[in-house]
Protein backbone atom coordinates (compact mmCIF):
# COMPACT_ATOMS: atom_id res chain seq x y z
CA UNK A 1 0.00 0.00 0.00
CA UNK A 2 2.96 2.74 -0.55
CA UNK A 3 0.99 3.75 -3.93
CA UNK A 4 -1.16 6.56 -3.30
CA UNK A 5 -4.61 4.97 -3.78
CA UNK A 6 -5.56 5.77 -7.63
CA UNK A 7 -9.18 7.46 -7.29
CA UNK A 8 -12.19 5.96 -8.74
CA UNK A 9 -15.78 6.75 -10.21
CA UNK A 10 -16.54 8.99 -7.18
CA UNK A 11 -13.75 11.29 -8.26
CA UNK A 12 -15.13 11.35 -11.74
CA UNK A 13 -18.46 12.32 -10.82
CA UNK A 14 -17.42 15.14 -9.03
CA UNK A 15 -15.11 15.78 -12.00
CA UNK A 16 -18.24 16.16 -13.74
CA UNK A 17 -20.56 18.30 -12.00
CA UNK A 18 -17.62 20.72 -11.25
CA UNK A 19 -17.37 20.50 -15.18
CA UNK A 20 -20.98 21.23 -15.82
CA UNK A 21 -20.81 24.14 -13.23
CA UNK A 22 -18.04 25.93 -15.25
CA UNK A 23 -19.57 25.36 -18.32
CA UNK A 24 -23.17 26.32 -17.44
CA UNK A 25 -22.73 29.85 -19.27
CA UNK A 26 -22.10 28.42 -22.52
CA UNK A 27 -24.85 25.68 -21.96
CA UNK A 28 -26.69 28.70 -21.50
CA UNK A 29 -25.55 30.56 -24.43
CA UNK A 30 -26.56 26.96 -26.60
CA UNK A 31 -30.23 27.48 -24.91
CA UNK A 32 -31.21 30.73 -25.42
CA UNK A 33 -30.10 30.68 -29.18
CA UNK A 34 -32.56 28.03 -29.59
CA UNK A 35 -35.70 29.88 -28.33
CA UNK A 36 -38.01 31.82 -30.48
CA UNK A 37 -37.43 35.26 -31.23
CA UNK A 38 -38.65 37.63 -28.58
CA UNK A 39 -38.55 41.09 -27.12
CA UNK A 40 -37.84 39.20 -23.59
CA UNK A 41 -36.13 35.73 -23.27
CA UNK A 42 -37.79 34.10 -20.79
CA UNK A 43 -36.17 30.63 -21.60
CA UNK A 44 -36.58 27.06 -19.69
CA UNK A 45 -33.90 25.22 -18.34
CA UNK A 46 -34.08 23.23 -21.39
CA UNK A 47 -34.83 23.74 -25.18
CA UNK A 48 -37.49 21.57 -25.17
CA UNK A 49 -39.00 22.94 -28.35
CA UNK A 50 -36.10 24.19 -30.17
CA UNK A 51 -36.16 27.12 -32.65
CA UNK A 52 -33.56 27.67 -35.64
CA UNK A 53 -35.03 30.88 -36.32
CA UNK A 54 -32.07 32.95 -34.57
CA UNK A 55 -29.73 30.56 -36.05
CA UNK A 56 -31.50 32.17 -39.47
CA UNK A 57 -31.45 35.75 -38.62
CA UNK A 58 -27.81 35.39 -37.13
CA UNK A 59 -26.45 33.61 -40.48
CA UNK A 60 -27.89 36.72 -42.81
CA UNK A 61 -27.02 39.36 -40.85
CA UNK A 62 -23.54 38.21 -39.54
CA UNK A 63 -22.55 35.34 -42.29
CA UNK A 64 -20.33 38.00 -43.94
CA UNK A 65 -18.57 38.86 -39.81
CA UNK A 66 -17.72 34.88 -40.00
CA UNK A 67 -15.94 35.08 -43.36
CA UNK A 68 -14.28 38.38 -42.20
CA UNK A 69 -13.35 37.12 -38.62
CA UNK A 70 -12.03 34.08 -40.54
CA UNK A 71 -10.04 35.74 -42.71
CA UNK A 72 -8.71 37.92 -40.72
CA UNK A 73 -7.56 34.85 -38.23
CA UNK A 74 -5.99 33.01 -40.85
CA UNK A 75 -4.10 35.49 -42.09
CA UNK A 76 -2.77 36.60 -39.03
CA UNK A 77 -2.18 33.16 -38.47
CA UNK A 78 0.38 32.85 -41.28
CA UNK A 79 1.98 36.08 -40.64
CA UNK A 80 2.69 35.55 -36.55
CA UNK A 81 4.35 31.98 -37.87
CA UNK A 82 6.09 33.30 -40.45
CA UNK A 83 7.60 35.70 -38.36
CA UNK A 84 7.93 33.58 -35.47
CA UNK A 85 9.16 30.51 -36.51
CA UNK A 86 12.35 32.17 -38.18
CA UNK A 87 13.16 33.98 -35.27
CA UNK A 88 12.72 31.36 -32.73
CA UNK A 89 15.31 29.73 -34.59
CA UNK A 90 17.66 32.18 -34.13
CA UNK A 91 17.24 32.74 -30.60
CA UNK A 92 17.32 29.11 -29.80
CA UNK A 93 19.95 28.00 -31.89
CA UNK A 94 22.23 30.91 -32.91
CA UNK A 95 24.49 32.45 -30.16
CA UNK A 96 23.33 35.81 -30.98
CA UNK A 97 24.82 38.76 -28.82
CA UNK A 98 21.60 40.44 -27.81
CA UNK A 99 19.50 37.68 -27.99
CA UNK A 100 19.01 37.47 -24.07
CA UNK A 101 17.68 41.17 -24.90
CA UNK A 102 15.49 40.27 -27.48
CA UNK A 103 13.67 37.49 -25.42
CA UNK A 104 12.71 39.58 -22.88
CA UNK A 105 11.67 42.77 -24.85
CA UNK A 106 9.35 39.63 -26.34
CA UNK A 107 8.29 38.87 -22.80
CA UNK A 108 7.83 42.80 -21.95
CA UNK A 109 5.30 42.80 -24.99
CA UNK A 110 2.82 40.88 -22.89
CA UNK A 111 2.31 43.86 -19.94
CA UNK A 112 1.55 46.26 -22.99
CA UNK A 113 -2.37 46.92 -23.31
CA UNK A 114 -3.83 46.77 -26.30
CA UNK A 115 -5.53 50.23 -25.90
CA UNK A 116 -2.06 51.97 -26.07
CA UNK A 117 -1.35 50.19 -28.79
CA UNK A 118 -4.72 51.06 -30.62
CA UNK A 119 -4.58 54.60 -29.80
CA UNK A 120 -1.17 55.40 -31.68
CA UNK A 121 -2.24 53.02 -34.38
CA UNK A 122 -5.45 54.79 -35.26
CA UNK A 123 -3.37 58.15 -36.02
CA UNK A 124 -0.83 55.93 -38.07
CA UNK A 125 -3.34 53.87 -39.95
CA UNK A 126 -5.37 57.29 -40.75
CA UNK A 127 -2.02 58.66 -42.25
CA UNK A 128 -1.49 55.31 -44.60
CA UNK A 129 -5.08 54.32 -45.46
CA UNK A 130 -5.13 51.09 -43.16
CA UNK A 131 -8.26 51.73 -41.22
CA UNK A 132 -11.14 49.58 -42.57
CA UNK A 133 -8.83 47.32 -44.13
CA UNK A 134 -8.25 43.25 -44.14
CA UNK A 135 -4.37 44.14 -43.65
CA UNK A 136 -4.52 46.58 -41.04
CA UNK A 137 -6.26 44.55 -38.98
CA UNK A 138 -4.27 41.45 -39.18
CA UNK A 139 -1.22 43.28 -38.57
CA UNK A 140 -2.39 44.48 -35.24
CA UNK A 141 -4.63 41.24 -34.25
CA UNK A 142 -1.29 39.65 -34.64
CA UNK A 143 0.25 41.84 -32.14
CA UNK A 144 -1.17 39.10 -29.92
CA UNK A 145 0.22 36.34 -32.24
CA UNK A 146 3.57 36.99 -32.66
CA UNK A 147 5.20 37.32 -29.65
CA UNK A 148 3.55 34.53 -28.11
CA UNK A 149 4.29 32.31 -30.91
CA UNK A 150 7.89 33.54 -30.31
CA UNK A 151 7.38 32.67 -26.76
CA UNK A 152 6.27 28.80 -27.12
CA UNK A 153 7.95 28.10 -30.65
CA UNK A 154 11.70 29.91 -28.33
CA UNK A 155 10.84 27.58 -25.48
CA UNK A 156 10.39 24.08 -28.05
CA UNK A 157 13.15 24.53 -30.35
CA UNK A 158 15.81 25.04 -27.36
CA UNK A 159 14.68 21.64 -26.59
CA UNK A 160 16.17 20.37 -30.48
CA UNK A 161 19.41 19.23 -29.34
CA UNK A 162 22.27 21.58 -31.11
CA UNK A 163 23.76 18.44 -32.95
CA UNK A 164 21.46 17.78 -35.30
CA UNK A 165 21.87 21.11 -36.26
CA UNK A 166 25.57 21.03 -36.43
CA UNK A 167 25.65 17.78 -38.50
CA UNK A 168 23.36 19.01 -41.09
CA UNK A 169 25.48 22.04 -41.14
CA UNK A 170 28.72 19.93 -41.75
CA UNK A 171 27.09 18.54 -44.47
CA UNK A 172 26.71 21.63 -46.43
CA UNK A 173 23.54 22.24 -45.57
CA UNK A 174 22.89 26.26 -45.69
CA UNK A 175 21.43 28.05 -43.39
CA UNK A 176 18.10 28.50 -44.81
CA UNK A 177 17.99 24.76 -46.04
CA UNK A 178 18.76 23.70 -42.07
CA UNK A 179 15.73 25.59 -40.85
CA UNK A 180 13.45 24.71 -43.50
CA UNK A 181 14.55 20.83 -43.60
CA UNK A 182 15.27 19.94 -39.84
CA UNK A 183 14.48 22.57 -37.72
CA UNK A 184 10.63 23.46 -39.07
CA UNK A 185 9.73 19.35 -39.47
CA UNK A 186 10.61 18.99 -35.78
CA UNK A 187 9.10 21.33 -34.44
CA UNK A 188 5.45 20.46 -36.00
CA UNK A 189 3.71 20.01 -32.55
CA UNK A 190 4.87 23.60 -31.40
CA UNK A 191 4.10 25.10 -34.84
CA UNK A 192 0.13 23.82 -34.55
CA UNK A 193 0.00 24.95 -30.79
CA UNK A 194 1.04 28.10 -31.67
CA UNK A 195 -1.04 28.56 -34.94
CA UNK A 196 -3.98 27.32 -32.78
CA UNK A 197 -3.62 30.26 -30.39
CA UNK A 198 -2.82 32.88 -33.09
CA UNK A 199 -5.38 31.85 -34.56
CA UNK A 200 -8.07 32.27 -31.76
CA UNK A 201 -6.46 35.14 -30.20
CA UNK A 202 -6.91 37.10 -33.53
CA UNK A 203 -10.64 35.24 -34.06
CA UNK A 204 -11.20 36.58 -30.90
CA UNK A 205 -10.19 40.24 -31.14
CA UNK A 206 -12.59 42.72 -30.38
CA UNK A 207 -10.48 45.89 -29.37
CA UNK A 208 -8.95 46.21 -33.13
CA UNK A 209 -12.20 45.30 -35.10
CA UNK A 210 -13.65 48.30 -32.70
CA UNK A 211 -11.22 50.79 -32.92
CA UNK A 212 -9.60 50.50 -36.06
CA UNK A 213 -12.94 50.02 -38.15
CA UNK A 214 -14.84 53.31 -38.44
CA UNK A 215 -17.21 51.55 -41.10
CA UNK A 216 -18.25 48.23 -42.02
CA UNK A 217 -16.19 47.06 -44.81
CA UNK A 218 -14.50 44.84 -41.83
CA UNK A 219 -16.30 43.56 -39.77
CA UNK A 220 -15.86 40.77 -38.07
CA UNK A 221 -18.07 38.46 -36.04
CA UNK A 222 -16.92 40.03 -32.54
CA UNK A 223 -17.92 43.49 -33.44
CA UNK A 224 -20.89 42.55 -35.26
CA UNK A 225 -22.08 41.10 -31.66
CA UNK A 226 -21.12 44.33 -29.74
CA UNK A 227 -23.54 46.49 -32.71
CA UNK A 228 -25.84 43.44 -32.15
CA UNK A 229 -25.89 44.06 -28.24
CA UNK A 230 -26.83 47.77 -28.92
CA UNK A 231 -29.42 47.70 -31.83
CA UNK A 232 -31.17 44.61 -31.22
CA UNK A 233 -31.59 43.58 -28.07
CA UNK A 234 -35.14 42.66 -28.91
CA UNK A 235 -33.93 39.32 -30.50
CA UNK A 236 -31.58 38.06 -28.01
CA UNK A 237 -32.00 34.60 -29.64
CA UNK A 238 -30.14 36.16 -32.57
CA UNK A 239 -27.53 37.75 -30.66
CA UNK A 240 -27.20 34.19 -28.75
CA UNK A 241 -26.96 32.29 -31.97
CA UNK A 242 -24.31 34.19 -33.25
CA UNK A 243 -22.18 34.30 -29.79
CA UNK A 244 -23.19 30.10 -30.51
CA UNK A 245 -21.58 30.42 -33.98
CA UNK A 246 -18.31 32.58 -32.79
CA UNK A 247 -17.54 30.18 -30.28
CA UNK A 248 -17.45 27.19 -33.13
CA UNK A 249 -13.80 27.30 -33.81
CA UNK A 250 -12.76 27.55 -30.10
CA UNK A 251 -14.69 24.67 -29.21
CA UNK A 252 -13.62 22.50 -32.25
CA UNK A 253 -9.88 23.33 -31.72
CA UNK A 254 -9.94 22.53 -28.47
CA UNK A 255 -11.57 18.86 -29.11
CA UNK A 256 -8.69 18.57 -31.89
CA UNK A 257 -5.95 19.78 -29.86
CA UNK A 258 -6.57 19.63 -26.04
CA UNK A 259 -3.74 18.52 -25.11
CA UNK A 260 -1.04 21.48 -26.96
CA UNK A 261 -3.36 23.23 -25.97
CA UNK A 262 -2.51 22.84 -22.18
CA UNK A 263 1.43 22.24 -23.41
CA UNK A 264 0.97 26.07 -25.06
CA UNK A 265 -0.68 27.93 -21.83
CA UNK A 266 2.71 26.20 -19.86
CA UNK A 267 5.18 26.85 -21.84
CA UNK A 268 3.74 30.40 -23.05
CA UNK A 269 3.66 31.42 -19.45
CA UNK A 270 5.92 29.39 -17.97
CA UNK A 271 9.47 29.15 -19.37
CA UNK B 1 41.27 38.42 -42.98
CA UNK B 2 39.63 35.92 -44.88
CA UNK B 3 38.13 34.48 -41.24
CA UNK B 4 36.71 38.24 -41.22
CA UNK B 5 35.16 37.95 -44.59
CA UNK B 6 33.58 34.52 -44.23
CA UNK B 7 32.48 35.42 -41.12
CA UNK B 8 30.80 38.89 -41.48
CA UNK B 9 28.02 37.34 -44.05
CA UNK B 10 27.09 34.23 -41.99
CA UNK B 11 26.67 36.97 -39.25
CA UNK B 12 24.19 39.09 -41.08
CA UNK B 13 22.38 35.90 -42.41
CA UNK B 14 21.75 34.70 -38.77
CA UNK B 15 20.07 37.96 -37.88
CA UNK B 16 18.27 37.67 -41.17
CA UNK B 17 15.82 34.99 -39.28
CA UNK B 18 15.23 37.04 -36.50
CA UNK B 19 15.47 41.02 -38.37
CA UNK B 20 11.47 40.24 -40.06
CA UNK B 21 10.49 39.59 -36.34
CA UNK B 22 12.12 42.48 -35.08
CA UNK B 23 10.89 44.71 -37.20
CA UNK B 24 7.46 43.95 -36.93
CA UNK B 25 8.18 44.35 -32.89
CA UNK B 26 9.51 47.77 -33.35
CA UNK B 27 6.57 48.94 -35.70
CA UNK B 28 3.34 47.99 -33.77
CA UNK B 29 5.19 47.77 -29.87
CA UNK B 30 8.12 50.17 -30.35
CA UNK B 31 6.34 52.81 -32.67
CA UNK B 32 2.90 52.67 -30.81
CA UNK B 33 4.60 53.45 -26.97
CA UNK B 34 7.09 56.00 -28.60
CA UNK B 35 3.61 57.81 -30.11
CA UNK B 36 2.01 57.21 -27.12
CA UNK B 37 4.16 58.98 -25.21
CA UNK B 38 4.64 61.89 -27.51
CA UNK B 39 0.83 62.19 -28.00
CA UNK B 40 0.33 62.11 -23.94
CA UNK B 41 2.51 65.59 -23.84
CA UNK B 42 0.05 66.99 -27.28
CA UNK B 43 -3.30 68.40 -27.46
CA UNK B 44 -4.43 66.18 -30.05
CA UNK B 45 -8.03 66.16 -30.86
CA UNK B 46 -10.82 65.34 -33.21
CA UNK B 47 -9.77 68.52 -34.77
CA UNK B 48 -5.64 67.42 -35.12
CA UNK B 49 -7.13 64.57 -37.92
CA UNK B 50 -8.27 67.38 -40.07
CA UNK B 51 -6.00 70.01 -39.40
CA UNK B 52 -2.71 68.04 -38.51
CA UNK B 53 -2.49 70.31 -35.68
CA UNK B 54 -0.94 68.69 -31.89
CA UNK B 55 0.19 72.03 -30.10
CA UNK B 56 2.73 70.70 -27.17
CA UNK B 57 0.97 70.50 -23.87
CA UNK B 58 3.62 69.86 -21.68
CA UNK B 59 2.26 67.78 -18.50
CA UNK B 60 -1.79 69.47 -19.11
CA UNK B 61 -3.07 66.19 -19.98
CA UNK B 62 -1.56 64.52 -16.82
CA UNK B 63 -1.99 67.06 -14.81
CA UNK B 64 -5.85 67.51 -16.15
CA UNK B 65 -6.31 63.38 -15.28
CA UNK B 66 -4.86 62.95 -11.93
CA UNK B 67 -6.46 66.53 -10.65
CA UNK B 68 -9.79 65.18 -12.08
CA UNK B 69 -12.24 63.83 -9.04
CA UNK B 70 -12.60 60.89 -11.29
CA UNK B 71 -9.44 59.38 -11.10
CA UNK B 72 -8.87 58.49 -7.22
CA UNK B 73 -12.23 56.21 -8.02
CA UNK B 74 -10.99 54.64 -11.62
CA UNK B 75 -7.56 54.17 -9.22
CA UNK B 76 -9.39 51.87 -6.75
CA UNK B 77 -12.02 50.57 -9.49
CA UNK B 78 -8.93 49.42 -11.50
CA UNK B 79 -7.27 47.99 -8.11
CA UNK B 80 -10.32 46.64 -6.91
CA UNK B 81 -11.20 44.53 -10.70
CA UNK B 82 -7.81 43.50 -10.80
CA UNK B 83 -7.30 42.34 -6.65
CA UNK B 84 -11.07 40.46 -6.86
CA UNK B 85 -10.09 39.11 -10.39
CA UNK B 86 -6.60 37.55 -9.09
CA UNK B 87 -7.67 36.30 -6.21
CA UNK B 88 -10.89 34.63 -7.91
CA UNK B 89 -8.88 33.18 -10.51
CA UNK B 90 -6.42 31.97 -8.11
CA UNK B 91 -7.98 30.23 -5.21
CA UNK B 92 -10.46 28.51 -7.59
CA UNK B 93 -7.26 27.86 -9.91
CA UNK B 94 -5.55 26.31 -7.19
CA UNK B 95 -8.29 24.28 -6.03
CA UNK B 96 -9.40 22.61 -9.33
CA UNK B 97 -5.62 21.79 -10.35
CA UNK B 98 -5.36 20.06 -6.92
CA UNK B 99 -8.53 18.10 -7.41
CA UNK B 100 -7.54 17.11 -11.02
CA UNK B 101 -3.87 16.39 -9.62
CA UNK B 102 -5.40 13.22 -8.50
CA UNK B 103 -5.84 10.31 -11.20
CA UNK B 104 -9.10 9.36 -11.50
CA UNK B 105 -10.93 8.15 -14.62
CA UNK B 106 -11.32 10.60 -17.13
CA UNK B 107 -9.14 12.95 -15.66
CA UNK B 108 -7.58 14.24 -18.57
CA UNK B 109 -10.65 14.73 -20.66
CA UNK B 110 -12.54 16.73 -18.33
CA UNK B 111 -9.50 18.88 -17.13
CA UNK B 112 -9.50 20.23 -20.93
CA UNK B 113 -12.93 20.79 -21.51
CA UNK B 114 -12.49 23.22 -18.49
CA UNK B 115 -10.39 25.24 -21.17
CA UNK B 116 -12.80 26.17 -23.04
CA UNK B 117 -14.43 29.11 -21.51
CA UNK B 118 -10.68 30.94 -21.64
CA UNK B 119 -10.58 29.67 -25.04
CA UNK B 120 -14.09 31.91 -26.25
CA UNK B 121 -14.10 34.86 -27.73
CA UNK B 122 -15.14 37.28 -24.60
CA UNK B 123 -17.57 39.05 -26.24
CA UNK B 124 -19.62 36.26 -26.58
CA UNK B 125 -19.05 35.06 -23.30
CA UNK B 126 -19.57 38.58 -21.96
CA UNK B 127 -22.91 38.49 -24.07
CA UNK B 128 -23.63 35.58 -22.11
CA UNK B 129 -23.23 36.62 -19.10
CA UNK B 130 -25.04 40.11 -19.24
CA UNK B 131 -27.98 38.03 -20.08
CA UNK B 132 -27.42 36.02 -17.27
CA UNK B 133 -27.19 38.77 -14.79
CA UNK B 134 -30.38 40.68 -16.13
CA UNK B 135 -32.24 41.53 -13.25
CA UNK B 136 -35.89 40.82 -14.48
CA UNK B 137 -34.68 37.88 -17.02
CA UNK B 138 -31.74 36.47 -15.94
CA UNK B 139 -31.09 33.21 -14.96
CA UNK B 140 -28.80 33.30 -12.09
CA UNK B 141 -31.23 35.91 -10.19
CA UNK B 142 -34.25 33.26 -11.72
CA UNK B 143 -32.13 30.20 -9.61
CA UNK B 144 -31.71 32.64 -6.64
CA UNK B 145 -35.59 33.56 -6.21
CA UNK B 146 -36.25 29.45 -7.11
CA UNK B 147 -33.93 29.09 -4.33
CA UNK B 148 -35.51 31.22 -1.71
CA UNK B 149 -32.32 33.04 -1.42
CA UNK B 150 -33.69 36.41 -2.61
CA UNK B 151 -37.12 37.85 -2.86
CA UNK B 152 -36.32 40.85 -5.06
CA UNK B 153 -33.94 40.66 -8.38
CA UNK B 154 -30.75 41.32 -7.02
CA UNK B 155 -29.51 44.35 -9.47
CA UNK B 156 -26.97 43.05 -11.24
CA UNK B 157 -25.66 44.82 -13.79
CA UNK B 158 -27.27 48.22 -12.86
CA UNK B 159 -26.80 48.53 -9.31
CA UNK B 160 -23.53 50.89 -8.56
CA UNK B 161 -22.36 48.34 -6.03
CA UNK B 162 -23.34 45.44 -7.64
CA UNK B 163 -21.96 45.64 -10.95
CA UNK B 164 -17.97 46.28 -10.17
CA UNK B 165 -18.74 42.40 -8.17
CA UNK B 166 -20.40 41.40 -11.22
CA UNK B 167 -17.75 42.20 -13.55
CA UNK B 168 -15.36 40.90 -11.20
CA UNK B 169 -17.31 37.55 -11.42
CA UNK B 170 -17.42 37.02 -15.53
CA UNK B 171 -13.13 37.39 -15.62
CA UNK B 172 -12.83 35.16 -12.40
CA UNK B 173 -15.02 32.77 -14.57
CA UNK B 174 -12.41 33.39 -17.63
CA UNK B 175 -9.54 33.44 -16.08
CA UNK B 176 -9.86 29.94 -14.04
CA UNK B 177 -8.64 27.45 -16.47
CA UNK B 178 -5.62 29.43 -17.24
CA UNK B 179 -4.34 29.76 -13.86
CA UNK B 180 -5.92 25.94 -12.94
CA UNK B 181 -3.53 24.97 -16.12
CA UNK B 182 -0.21 26.61 -14.90
CA UNK B 183 -0.65 25.12 -11.64
CA UNK B 184 -1.63 21.70 -12.70
CA UNK B 185 1.53 21.82 -14.63
CA UNK B 186 3.52 22.92 -11.60
CA UNK B 187 1.82 20.25 -9.24
CA UNK B 188 3.22 17.96 -12.13
CA UNK B 189 6.65 18.84 -11.12
CA UNK B 190 6.77 18.14 -8.16
CA UNK B 191 8.49 14.96 -7.26
CA UNK B 192 6.14 12.35 -6.17
CA UNK B 193 8.03 10.69 -3.73
CA UNK B 194 7.98 13.70 -1.55
CA UNK B 195 4.62 13.00 -0.38
CA UNK B 196 5.45 9.35 -0.34
CA UNK B 197 8.32 10.43 2.31
CA UNK B 198 5.84 12.72 4.01
CA UNK B 199 2.75 9.97 4.40
CA UNK B 200 5.48 7.86 5.56
CA UNK B 201 6.24 10.05 8.21
CA UNK B 202 2.47 10.22 9.04
CA UNK B 203 1.81 13.36 7.62
CA UNK B 204 -1.58 14.25 6.82
CA UNK B 205 -3.07 15.65 3.56
CA UNK B 206 -3.23 19.00 5.20
CA UNK B 207 0.63 18.82 6.32
CA UNK B 208 1.84 17.71 3.47
CA UNK B 209 0.03 20.53 1.11
CA UNK B 210 1.40 23.44 3.88
CA UNK B 211 5.60 21.88 4.05
CA UNK B 212 5.85 20.37 0.54
CA UNK B 213 3.09 21.91 -1.90
CA UNK B 214 2.32 25.35 -1.18
CA UNK B 215 6.49 25.89 -1.12
CA UNK B 216 7.40 23.99 -3.85
CA UNK B 217 4.98 25.56 -6.01
CA UNK B 218 6.52 28.97 -5.31
CA UNK B 219 7.90 30.12 -8.50
CA UNK B 220 4.92 28.96 -10.22
CA UNK B 221 2.66 31.06 -7.69
CA UNK B 222 4.38 34.15 -8.37
CA UNK B 223 4.54 33.98 -12.11
CA UNK B 224 0.74 33.09 -12.43
CA UNK B 225 0.29 36.31 -10.43
CA UNK B 226 2.63 38.18 -11.62
CA UNK B 227 1.33 37.71 -15.24
CA UNK B 228 -2.25 37.74 -13.75
CA UNK B 229 -1.91 41.64 -12.75
CA UNK B 230 -0.52 42.47 -15.74
CA UNK B 231 -3.30 41.16 -18.01
CA UNK B 232 -6.08 41.84 -15.71
CA UNK B 233 -5.13 45.52 -15.49
CA UNK B 234 -5.70 45.86 -18.88
CA UNK B 235 -9.12 44.09 -19.51
CA UNK B 236 -11.07 46.22 -21.69
CA UNK B 237 -13.31 43.48 -23.70
CA UNK B 238 -15.48 42.39 -20.64
CA UNK B 239 -15.78 45.43 -18.93
CA UNK B 240 -16.81 47.24 -22.08
CA UNK B 241 -19.74 43.92 -23.50
CA UNK B 242 -21.00 43.51 -19.82
CA UNK B 243 -21.48 46.97 -18.02
CA UNK B 244 -20.41 49.42 -20.68
CA UNK B 245 -18.27 50.77 -18.08
CA UNK B 246 -21.47 52.02 -15.89
CA UNK B 247 -23.94 52.31 -14.01
CA UNK B 248 -22.37 55.86 -13.24
CA UNK B 249 -19.09 55.23 -14.11
CA UNK B 250 -18.89 52.35 -10.99
CA UNK B 251 -16.95 49.82 -13.52
CA UNK B 252 -14.42 52.18 -15.19
CA UNK B 253 -11.07 51.11 -15.12
CA UNK B 254 -7.94 53.21 -16.54
CA UNK B 255 -8.14 50.76 -19.33
CA UNK B 256 -12.05 51.19 -20.47
CA UNK B 257 -11.31 55.24 -19.37
CA UNK B 258 -8.27 55.46 -21.63
CA UNK B 259 -10.58 54.17 -24.57
CA UNK B 260 -13.61 56.56 -23.69
CA UNK B 261 -11.19 59.10 -23.79
CA UNK B 262 -9.78 58.17 -27.23
CA UNK B 263 -12.38 56.65 -29.06
CA UNK B 264 -15.23 58.49 -28.22
CA UNK B 265 -14.58 61.81 -26.61
CA UNK B 266 -11.79 61.79 -29.22
CA UNK B 267 -8.92 63.24 -26.47
CA UNK B 268 -6.60 61.33 -28.20
CA UNK B 269 -3.97 63.24 -26.08
CA UNK B 270 -5.16 62.44 -22.71
CA UNK B 271 -6.33 58.68 -24.13
CA UNK B 272 -2.62 58.07 -24.59
CA UNK B 273 -1.40 60.01 -21.16
CA UNK B 274 -4.34 57.34 -18.88
CA UNK B 275 -2.71 54.52 -21.09
CA UNK B 276 0.75 55.49 -19.80
CA UNK B 277 -0.14 55.80 -16.57
CA UNK B 278 -1.60 52.12 -17.14
CA UNK B 279 1.68 50.74 -18.43
CA UNK B 280 3.93 52.59 -15.74
CA UNK B 281 1.65 51.19 -12.98
CA UNK B 282 1.45 47.46 -14.50
CA UNK B 283 5.10 47.22 -14.99
CA UNK B 284 6.36 48.63 -11.32
CA UNK B 285 4.09 46.01 -9.82
CA UNK B 286 5.65 43.61 -12.11
CA UNK B 287 9.35 44.72 -11.45
CA UNK B 288 8.59 44.82 -7.58
CA UNK B 289 7.11 41.71 -7.57
CA UNK B 290 9.95 40.06 -9.61
CA UNK B 291 12.45 41.61 -7.28
CA UNK B 292 10.80 40.74 -4.19
CA UNK B 293 10.45 36.74 -5.48
CA UNK B 294 13.98 36.89 -6.69
CA UNK B 295 15.49 37.74 -2.90
CA UNK B 296 12.83 35.05 -0.93
CA UNK B 297 14.19 32.93 -4.01
CA UNK B 298 17.74 33.68 -3.04
CA UNK B 299 17.58 34.23 0.90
Amino acid sequence: MKRAPARGWPSTLAGIVLLALMLFPVYWMVNASLQPAGNVLRAGWFPVHPDLSGYATALRDQGRGLVTSLVVALGSTVLSLALAAPAAHALAHFRLRGGTFVLFGVLVTQAVPGIVVANALYGAYDDLGLLNSYTGLILADSTAGVPFAILVLHAFMRAVPREIIEAARVDGAGRLRVFRSVVLPLSTNALITAGVFTFLFAWSDFLFALTLNTTDTVRPVTLGIYQYLGAHTNRWNAVMATAVLACVPAAVLLVLAQRRIAAGITSGAVR
Amino acid sequence: MRSGSRRLPDRIARWGFLVPALGYLLLFFGYPIARNIAMSFQRYTATTFYTGAAPFAGLRNYADIVSSDQFPKLLLTTALFTAGSLAGQFVLGLALALFFHRRFPLGGVLRSLLLLPWLLPLVASGTTWRWMLDTDTGVVNRALRDLHLVSTGVPWLTGTSQALVSVILVNVWVGIPFNATILYGGLQDIPAHLYEAARLDGAGRLASFRHITWPLLRPVTGVVLVLGVVYTAKVLDIILVVTGGGPADATQTLATRSYELSFQQFEFGRGAALGNILVLLSLAFALVHLRANRRALNA
